[in-house]
């Protein structure tokens, strides 16, 4: 036994440097999961009324943050475009950091998938969202919770695989609490 | 001639220099505090904090848009009298322990902390179980030698 040691301390060793490798330094947890979304009012973008997070509660929604200076939110922007006709939830837009005519510019380009967008010309709402790489998409659920963060671009991947799936047993939790 | 170039190339060497090595310096030129202890803590809050979009840079060494807009953030949290745990929680809440230089000593993080010395610890076990392991078998070989060999070794040599 003791001569087989230092080849089992080797195996132990290399799982877990191959584990690390695999893991992509870029993707940190966010604290907010399974916590309450922090609220938020914040201007309509180019409207002059303004949107309040909490009149989003009793509903599934998802909130994509992006900007026009975001380079991978062009590539994930016909993604949000197709989800927004794949599926019955509010998109909300979080204008990150960015000037209103580009903003619009923007989405004139590409096309505009968002309920509304807010706009976050300072930044504020990023910091208590734990925004820190743009685009970041957050899932919420009826009740005012966030239930799934995706940090960077969403891929067709990540969509088939985990964010309609989620939306959609949200909104069966939600549908039978209603009854 | 020739002294005056090395002069002025000198002064630019240097300025350069300073331009190029002090970009914390030049972030928090602008900030303003009411006592010398809210600027010292907030120095100090600067280091111990990562900016999350440039990883190993801390706050107060990053030009990352986001990790101004933190330090702008901590700037305004202790002017406004909160104390250093109050700022910590409100970045741990926001960012998570990664937020963090220094990971917090909790039961998680205790394989980070103590991990090393446990290693250590072992392998020295190991090593003076190899030494002593070593030391008996050279200590019976050599009693071997000595009552076979001895005499036959003696007589080559004699010869």
């Amino acid at each position: 036994m003791m001569r087989f040691l230092p080849l089992i301390l080797f195996v132990v060793l290399a799982s877990f440097l191959a584990w690390g490798l695999q893991r992509d330094p870029s993707r940190i947890e966010s604290p907010l999961i399974n916590q309450a979304a922090p609220e938020f009012s914040l201007p309509v973008l180019a409207r002059s009324d303004t949107f309040d997070s909490t009149s989003m509660l009793g509903q599934v929604w998802v909130l994509n943050v992006f900007a026009s200076w975001c380079v991978a939110c062009v590539a994930e922007h016909p993604l949000l475009v197709q989800l927004a006709k794949d599926s019955d939830v509010p998109l909300v837009g979080l204008n990150y950091r960015d000037k209103t005519d580009d903003a619009v510019a923007w989405l004139d380009r590409f096309g505009d998938p968002f309920e509304t967008v807010a706009e976050d010309a300072a930044g504020g709402v990023g910091i208590d969202w734990g925004v820190y790489g743009v685009p970041e998409t957050f899932v919420i659920d009826a009740a005012g919770q966030v239930k799934y963060k995706h940090i960077g671009p969403l891929t067709e991947e990540s969509i088939a695989s985990t964010v309609l799936p989620l939306l959609k047993s949200l909104q069966n939790k939600e549908s039978v609490s209603l009854q | 001639m020739r002294k005056k170039i090395t002069v002025g190339g000198l002064l630019l060497c240097l300025s350069l220099a300073f331009l190029g090595g002090n970009s914390g310096l030049a972030a928090s030129k602008l900030v303003s505090f009411d006592t010398p202890e809210q600027e010292q803590l907030y120095k100090l809050l600067l280091e111990e904090y990562r900016c999350l979009k440039c990883q190993n840079q801390n706050l107060a060494d990053s030009n990352a848009a986001l990790a101004g807009d933190l330090r702008n953030e901590i700037r305004d949290q202790v002017v406004a009298g909160r104390n250093r745990s109050e700022i910590n929680e409100y970045l741990v809440a926001r960012y998570g322990d990664f937020v963090l230089y220094k990971p917090q000593l909790k039961p998680s993080t205790y394989i980070l902390w103590f991990g090393p010395f446990l290693l250590l610890i072992a392998a020295g076990w190991y090593a003076v179980g190899v030494a002593r392991r070593h030391r008996t078998i050279n200590s019976s070989t050599n009693s071997a030698m000595d009552s076979s060999k001895a005499d036959e070794v003696r007589s080559l040599l004699d010869d």
